[in-house]
C-alpha cells in the first residue's frame, strides 16, 4: 500500500518541530539560525514557510512517477512501493540533471564541498519501511502534518474540503500535479502565494521524455536498413559506371 | 631543439591556457561551489551551453561521412578527414567539460555499469563513448597512412561502411537527445525555445552547423596551411547549407506559431533580444547563400559559415542559459575561472588540430586517387606552424 503525507496549512501553528524533527532523523545540524531559513537547502530538507499569519510546508513532494527517477543517468533514484523516492548516494556522479528536471526544485547540492552529493528528502524510507511514520508527522503536535496511506489521506483532504469550504482553497496539491505525488497539501490562501506552480500538468513528466526515447529501436534498425540501402545503390552505379569504362566516374568509396 | 618564434597566435594561446589551468587545478582543489556561480536554483550554467555546442559543431563528421561513404559523393572527400577530425576534437571537448562539470569526475564511468534506459542523458553517455570510439577508429587511416601500415589500412577499408552506418546513428541519436534534455522542463525553460519538437532541431541545426564548420576550417586551412580545397566543393556545400538552413528555420517559425507562441516576440524581456539575435545570425547566412554572387565566392562563404556557427552557438547558449533563467528565479552569469576553462578547452582544441593539420595528411592527399588540391596549391612541402599567425 503507497503511504503519503498529508499536509493541512490550516492546522499548521509554524512551531517548526517538524524541521527539527527531520534534522535529526537526517544527522543535520539544527538551530535558531537555522530555523529562520526559509528556503531548502542541502542542510534543510523540509521548511515551513512564513507569510503572516499563514504557514506552508515545502518538502520533497515524492512523486508517483518522478522526474528524477527517470532522468538519472546512473538510477540513483528509485521510487519505492511505500512512497518514497530513495537516493542512492553512491552511485552518484553528479550531472544535477535531477535538479534540473525536478519540477518542485526539490534536490538541493552541496556547492561548498570539493566531493559534493545531492541531498533531499527521502520521505523517511527506512522507518516508513519498518511500519513507522516519517519524523515530521511524528514531531507534528497539531496533525497538520499526517502520515498515512495514500489514498485514505486523499479522501479524508476530500472530506475536509468538503466540510469546510470557506477554510481552504479548493485544491489538494499533489492529487493531480505531475500525475500525483505522495506528499498532498491543503492551504487557506491560493498555493502560488508559497511560490508553488499551480500549472503544472497532470501526465507525468517522464511521460514527455519516454515518447522521444520509444522511437531509439526504430531509428536503429530503420536508419541502418536504409543507410546500407542507399550505400548499396549508390556504390553500385558507381562500379557500373567504372565497368563500363567512364572515366569522369569516381571510385567507389570502399575498396573491395 | 629548433628556436620557438612566438608568433601572434602562439602569443594568444598562452594568454588563454595560463588562466586555464589555473582555473582548472582550483575547479579540481576547491569543487563546483568555489569555481562557479552555479546555484541550487541554476544547477546547469556555461558548461552545459558548451557542451550542446561543441557537439553541434563535431556534426560535420556524420554529416561528411554519410555523404562520402554512403552517397558515395565523392567530390566532397578532400574535406572528410578534417571533418571526422573536428568532430573527434569535438567530442574530446565535450568529454574534458563533462569531466568538470559532474560534480563528482572520477565517477565519469558509472554509467557504464549502472544502467538507467529511461534516462535521455544515460542514452547520451553511451552514444558518446561509442561514437568516439567510432571516429577514433574513423580517423585511424589517416594514422595507419602516415606509418606506411599497409595491412591494417586495407583491414580498415573493409569495415569502413559498417563503421560509418554506426557513426551516422549513433550520431542521429545523440545530436537529438541533447535536445530532449529539456523535453522533461516545460514550465522551466522559455516558451520561445520550449518544443516538442527540440530534438529534430538540435538534429537539424548540427547538420547546419557541420556544413558550416566545413566551410569554415577550409578557408582556414587554406590561409594558415596553404591547404586548398576546389572552389566547386565549397560552393556545393553553402549550397546545401542554405537549403538545411531555410528548412530547419521554417520549421522553427511553424512549430512557434503551432504552439501559439509568435505573440512572445512582442514583449520587451532579454530572452525576446536573444531569441532575435538566435534567428538573425541563421536568417542572414540563409538568404546570402543562395546567391550565386555568394556562394561562389570563397570569402563570402566564410563570412556566412561564421554567421551561422556564432547563430548554433547562440542557440544552444540560449537553450541552456537564456531560456532558463526566468523561471530559476535567480541570476547566473559564469564566473571568471568557468569562462577561463571554457576559453582553454576551446584553445586546446585548435592547437592538436593545427598540429594535426601541420603533421598529418588532412587536407590534401586522400586514399582515393582523386585530385583533390587546385593545381596551384604546393603539394608535399609541410608548412611551418609560424604559418598560422598569416
Amino acid at each position: 500500500m503507497s503511504k503519503g503525507i498529508l499536509y493541512d496549512a490550516t492546522l499548521c501553528i509554524g512551531c517548526k518541530l517538524c524541521e527539527k524533527g527531520c534534522a535529526e532523523r537526517n544527522g543535520l545540524p539544527y538551530d535558531d539560525t537555522i530555523a529562520a531559513e526559509q528556503k531548502q537547502s542541502e542542510h534543510k530538507f523540509t521548511v515551513v514557510l512564513t507569510r503572516q499569519d499563514k504557514f506552508m510546508r515545502r518538502l520533497c513532494m515524492n512523486c508517483q512517477d518522478p522526474s528524477c527517477v527517470s532522468v538519472c543517468p546512473v538510477g540513483a533514484f528509485r521510487k519505492t512501493a511505500e512512497g518514497p523516492v530513495t537516493y542512492a548516494a553512491s552511485k552518484c556522479m553528479g550531472c544535477r540533471y535531477c535538479m534540473l528536471a525536478c519540477p518542485f526544485f526539490v534536490p538541493k547540492y552541496e556547492w561548498g564541498k570539493t566531493s559534493p552529493l545531492v541531498r533531499k528528502c527521502d520521505m523517511c524510507a527506512d522507518r516508513v519501511a519498518q511500519g513507522l511514520q516519517t519524523a515530521c508527522a511524528d514531531a507534528c503536535p497539531t496533525g497538520a502534518t499526517k502520515f498515512g496511506d495514500r489514498d485514505a489521506l486523499i479522501a479524508e483532504a476530500q472530506q475536509r474540503l468538503r466540510d469546510n469550504p470557506g477554510n481552504y482553497v479548493n485544491h489538494i496539491y499533489g492529487l493531480n500535479e505531475v500525475g500525483g505525488t505522495s506528499v498532498l497539501l491543503l492551504s487557506s490562501v491560493p498555493f502560488e502565494q508559497f511560490g508553488f506552480r499551480t500549472d503544472q500538468t497532470t501526465e507525468p513528466m517522464p511521460l514527455l521524455t519516454a515518447r522521444v526515447l520509444t522511437h531509439v529501436p526504430d531509428v536503429v534498425t530503420l536508419g541502418s536498413v536504409l543507410l546500407g540501402g542507399i550505400w548499396w545503390i549508390s556504390n553500385r552505379r558507381v562500379e557500373v559506371a567504372e565497368a563500363e569504362g567512364n572515366a569522369d566516374n569516381p571510385r567507389p568509396a570502399s575498396q573491395k | 631543439m629548433p628556436k620557438i618564434k612566438l608568433t601572434f597566435w602562439k602569443t594568444v594561446l598562452i594568454v588563454i591556457l595560463i588562466p586555464g589551468v589555473y582555473s582548472l587545478i582550483y575547479r579540481l582543489t576547491h569543487g563546483l561551489g568555489q569555481s562557479t556561480n552555479l546555484n541550487d536554483e541554476f544547477p546547469w550554467g556555461l558548461w552545459v551551453g558548451f557542451k550542446l555546442f561543441s557537439v553541434a559543431l563535431a556534426g560535420g563528421g556524420f554529416t561528411l561521412a554519410a555523404v562520402v561513404y554512403i552517397f558515395n559523393l565523392n567530390r566532397y572527400r578532400p574535406v572528410l578527414r578534417a571533418m571526422i577530425l573536428t568532430a573527434f576534437l569535438g567530442y574530446s571537448m565535450f568529454i574534458a567539460s563533462l569531466i568538470l562539470d559532474l560534480g563528482r569526475p572520477l565517477r565519469i564511468w558509472h554509467p557504464i555499469i549502472m544502467w538507467n534506459h529511461r534516462s535521455v542523458m544515460f542514452e547520451i553517455a553511451w552514444c558518446v563513448m561509442l561514437y568516439t570510439t567510432v571516429l577514433l577508429l574513423e580517423f585511424l587511416p589517416v594514422v595507419l597512412e602516415r606509418l606506411g601500415w599497409k595491412r591494417q589500412l586495407a583491414w580498415m577499408h573493409t569495415i569502413m561502411i559498417p563503421l560509418v552506418i554506426a557513426g551516422v546513428i549513433l550520431s542521429t541519436l545523440h545530436q537529438s537527445s541533447l535536445g530532449s534534455l529539456y523535453l522533461i522542463v516545460p514550465g522551466k525553460l522559455y516558451p520561445l525555445w520550449y518544443s516538442s519538437l527540440e530534438p529534430v532541431f538540435f538534429f537539424i541545426s548540427a547538420i547546419c552547423a557541420g556544413l558550416a564548420m566545413t566551410i569554415f576550417e577550409s578557408w582556414h586551412a587554406d590561409k594558415s596551411f596553404q591547404q586548398r580545397v576546389k572552389l566547386p566543393l565549397l560552393t556545393g556545400l553553402g549550397r546545401v547549407l542554405a537549403v538545411v538552413l531555410s528548412f530547419y528555420l521554417s520549421l522553427r517559425a511553424v512549430d512557434l506559431a503551432r504552439r501559439q507562441a509568435f505573440h512572445l516576440l512582442l514583449q520587451r524581456r532579454p530572452e525576446t533580444y536573444l531569441f532575435s539575435l538566435e534567428i538573425l545570425l541563421l536568417l542572414v547566412p540563409m538568404f546570402l547563400l543562395f546567391r550565386r554572387r555568394v556562394h561562389t565566392n570563397r570569402t563570402a562563404l566564410y563570412f556566412c559559415s561564421v554567421l551561422t556557427l556564432l547563430g548554433i552557438v547562440a542557440n544552444r547558449m540560449n537553450v541552456a542559459i537564456t531560456g532558463m533563467l526566468a523561471s530559476s528565479g535567480n541570476k547566473y552569469f559564469p564566473k571568471w575561472t568557468e569562462i577561463s576553462i571554457t576559453l582553454a578547452i576551446i584553445a586546446s582544441g585548435f592547437l592538436v588540430f593545427a598540429l594535426a593539420v601541420k603533421y598529418l595528411p588532412i587536407f590534401g592527399s586522400m586514399p582515393s586517387r582523386q585530385p583533390v588540391a587546385e593545381p596551384e596549391t604546393a603539394r608535399g612541402q609541410l608548412p611551418e606552424l609560424s604559418h598560422v599567425e598569416s
